[in-house]
């Protein structure tokens, strides 16, 4: 075992399979002889070389497009969009092309294709750098999209996303690339898609997060418990699908909820995790369930980001709401 | 009046013969030397940990003013990126507004502190904010020159951007309206041979990206991005062809990045140094300096007085800047929607 941050978590997947299936290909902006602008493909190119780990010009819409002719034709692509509030140059790519090509061919071609990106908060990059557009993407019926909180989890989901037959929309935290190391086994794992993770058991509150989310929600709860509140958390480590069963167990047993999303309010993933509970659990309910998330105005200036992201102290502070109820 | 240089070759005088004055082309070259001055001083001002971000314009001056000169300052409009210290300075853009968008204060006139450093912006100055995602100015500026056709208003929109850039789709939609509807658009591309690391060799098949023009159905020209005449020709002889309704023209103005990429980058992984030494040595500032100086209107007396007041220009502006207020984290809320029926 190998002590590893996030980012060579990241660079050890994409090298197990570009090792173990010579179908994996890795491409994007400054992804061959730089190794990315955040490092997260270094090394790979002279490794593999320039046929399987290459750099692409200068355009978005493009690197997705491409990225679906060549799952066609049996390729594993692994696109890099640089930063995810560029996706919006992609979007027809990804969302009108590559997750409805199963449905459009009638199950007879499908787009094992992993777009991966940085996106995410709290490092001082402006807007359009920070943005957390997850909702945009799991809107979209064929799309799975993965989240990853811990370096551990990195590694197998993302070995998992390259093996699905699905396209998914692999997003990594910037704030987490870096910020802490742990174990991660040297050899090839997987941790399954559309599973989340009981962090932190509890008996008085579920705090339902993603993605940094989750660390300032088992902040949360260790600060929740020196109050004698005992809060369980739950990462969801996929956002689409959620793993509803369990959200609802946990639900069954604590009766209380906060969702966390880093994301601004409006029509986001936490409003979409509040109906679905509420639907098949809410006689378990002892409170509405509340949301903590960012204000709805555009990513915030630097000056303003830690008021504007949402802190383990919103979360303490709905957690006692549905408590107080 | 033809001088004599050192080796007392008879040096040629170019401006003249493009209508510049001896006045024009030393203010051309004050304004590309504080440029470059600027820029080297939000170098020092990042690595000493004051201000977040630098994304240069070092290499591309020449270039910028250049353009910038050959069109109207009081008329036109330019849509510029985020290497284009030169041209914000040259459409009215000060000193001091550069240095409050770099440390991000409230007065920045840019965008309040909101916007990344170097997403230039000024509706006084008709500089139209741009944004991160590149290449998305490009159909602004169309959008401008077609009201402006609408509108009969005598304006010509001039738009820049990378190499790397000119591959994204939005160049391919805006160039084609342009063309179709021969609109008063100048594209200008700043080919500084590299996309962050990524060569021009790996962005572009075709020899020169000013090869591009002709599926767009306008003049597309090459020129030297280090020489300030010459981007001044050749986008003066747009400016008048826009002007008389002749349509748009994509120029390419070949220069070269003389840093890193951004205050964020390392460029040893991609370039060899020596690379990066010949191209200072075509450095568009000094060869501009040797040839004002050899045609003699650069006398060493107006050398020293221009860097002392750039000197002291910069020291008053990052002074101010540095002590001016930061944007209270409440106003975040601002700006999203129109306020009380306002604008
Ligand atoms: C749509 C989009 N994709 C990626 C980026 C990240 N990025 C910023 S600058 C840059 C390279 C631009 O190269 P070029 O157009 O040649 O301009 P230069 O920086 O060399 O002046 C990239 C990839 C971006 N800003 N926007
Ligand atoms: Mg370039």
């Amino acid at each position: 075992m190998a002590q590893m941050t996030m980012i060579q978590a990241i660079t050890d997947a994409l090298r197990t399979e570009l090792k173990n299936d010579e179908n994996v290909l890795v491409f994007g902006e400054d992804v061959g002889q730089n190794g990315g602008v955040f490092r997260a493909t270094e090394g790979l190119q002279a490794e593999f070389g320039e046929d399987r780990v290459f750099d692409t010009p200068l355009a978005e819409s493009g690197i997705a497009a491409m990225a679906l002719g060549l799952a066609l034709e049996g390729y594993r692509p692994v696109p890099e969009i640089q930063f995810f509030g560029f996706v919006y140059e992609a979007m027809d790519a990804i969302s009108g092309q590559i997750a409805r090509i199963r449905y459009r061919s009638g199950g007879t071609q499908s787009a094992p294709i992993t777009i991966r990106s940085p996106f995410g908060g709290g490092v001082h990059t402006p807007e359009l750098h920070a943005d957390s557009l997850e909702g945009l993407v799991a809107q979209q019926p064929g799309l799975k999209v993965v989240i990853p909180s811990t370096p551990y989890d990195a590694k197998g989901l993302l070995i998992s996303s390259l093996r699905d037959n699905d396209p998914v929309v692999f997003l990594e935290h910037m704030k987490l690339y870096r910020s802490f190391r742990e174990e991660v086994p040297e050899e090839e794992y997987t941790v399954e898609i559309g599973k989340a993770e009981v962090r932190r058991e509890g008996t008085d509150v579920t705090l339902i997060a993603y993605g940094a989310m989750v660390h300032s929600s088992l902040k949360a709860a260790e600060e929740l418990e020196k109050e004698g509140i005992s809060a369980e958390v739950i990462d969801l480590r996929t956002v689409m699908p959620i793993d509803i069963d369990t959200i609802v167990e946990s639900v069954k047993k604590t009766g209380r909820v906060v969702v966390i999303q880093e994301a601004q309010k409006q029509a986001g993933m936490a409003s979409y995790i509040v109906t679905e509970i509420q639907e098949r659990a809410i006689l378990h309910l002892e409170a509405p369930v509340l949301r903590v998330a960012a204000p709805d105005t555009v990513y915030a200036f630097t000056q303003a980001e830690e008021v504007w992201l949402p802190g383990y102290n919103d979360i303490i502070e709905k957690a006692k709401q549905v408590i107080n109820f | 009046m033809v001088k004599t240089d050192r080796s007392m070759e008879v040096v040629e005088n170019r401006h003249k013969s493009l209508g510049l004055s001896d006045e024009q082309v030393i203010e051309m070259y004050r304004i590309m030397l504080l440029a470059r001055r600027i820029d080297e001083r939000m170098w020092l001002l990042n690595r000493s940990g004051k201000i977040p971000f630098v994304v240069s314009c070092q290499g591309q001056e020449a270039a910028q003013v250049g353009a910038s000169f050959a069109l109207d300052r009081d008329k036109d409009y330019a849509l510029p990126y985020y290497r284009d210290v030169g041209v914000v300075l040259a459409f009215g853009m000060t000193t001091q507004d550069l240095m409050l968008q770099a440390y991000a204060k409230a007065e920045d006139p840019n965008s309040g502190g909101r916007q990344m450093p170097g997403h230039f912006g000024q509706h006084k100055n008709r500089l139209v904010t741009g944004s991160s995602p590149v290449t998305t100015q490009v159909p602004h500026a169309v959008g401008i020159a077609l009201a402006a056709r609408m509108e009969k208003k005598d304006l010509v929109s001039f738009v820049t951007f990378g190499e790397g850039s000119s591959n994204q789709g939005d160049f391919h939609e805006g160039a084609n309206f342009a063309g179709v509807h021969k609109l008063p658009v100048i594209f200008m591309v700043e080919n500084n041979q590299y996309a962050i690391s990524v060569p021009l060799s790996k962005q572009v098949a075709c020899e020169k990206i000013s090869d591009r023009a002709i599926g767009y159905g306008m003049p597309g020209v090459t020129v030297d991005g280090n020489d300030p005449l010459e981007v001044y020709s050749a986008v003066k002889e747009a400016a008048d062809r826009a002007r008389k309704g002749e349509g748009p023209s994509l120029i390419e103005a070949l220069t070269y990045r003389l840093t890193p990429h951004s205050s964020d980058d390392d460029d040893r992984s991609y370039r060899e140094r020596d690379e990066v030494d010949r191209a200072k040595e075509k450095d568009g500032v000094l060869t501009f300096a040797s040839y004002l100086r050899d045609i003699g209107i650069l006398t060493e007396e107006l050398e020293k007085q221009m860097n002392d007041e750039i000197s002291s220009i910069i020291d008053d502006a990052t002074d101010y800047a540095e002590r001016a207020p930061y944007a209270d984290a409440d106003t975040i809320y601002r700006y999203v929607y129109g306020e009380q029926g306002g604008e």
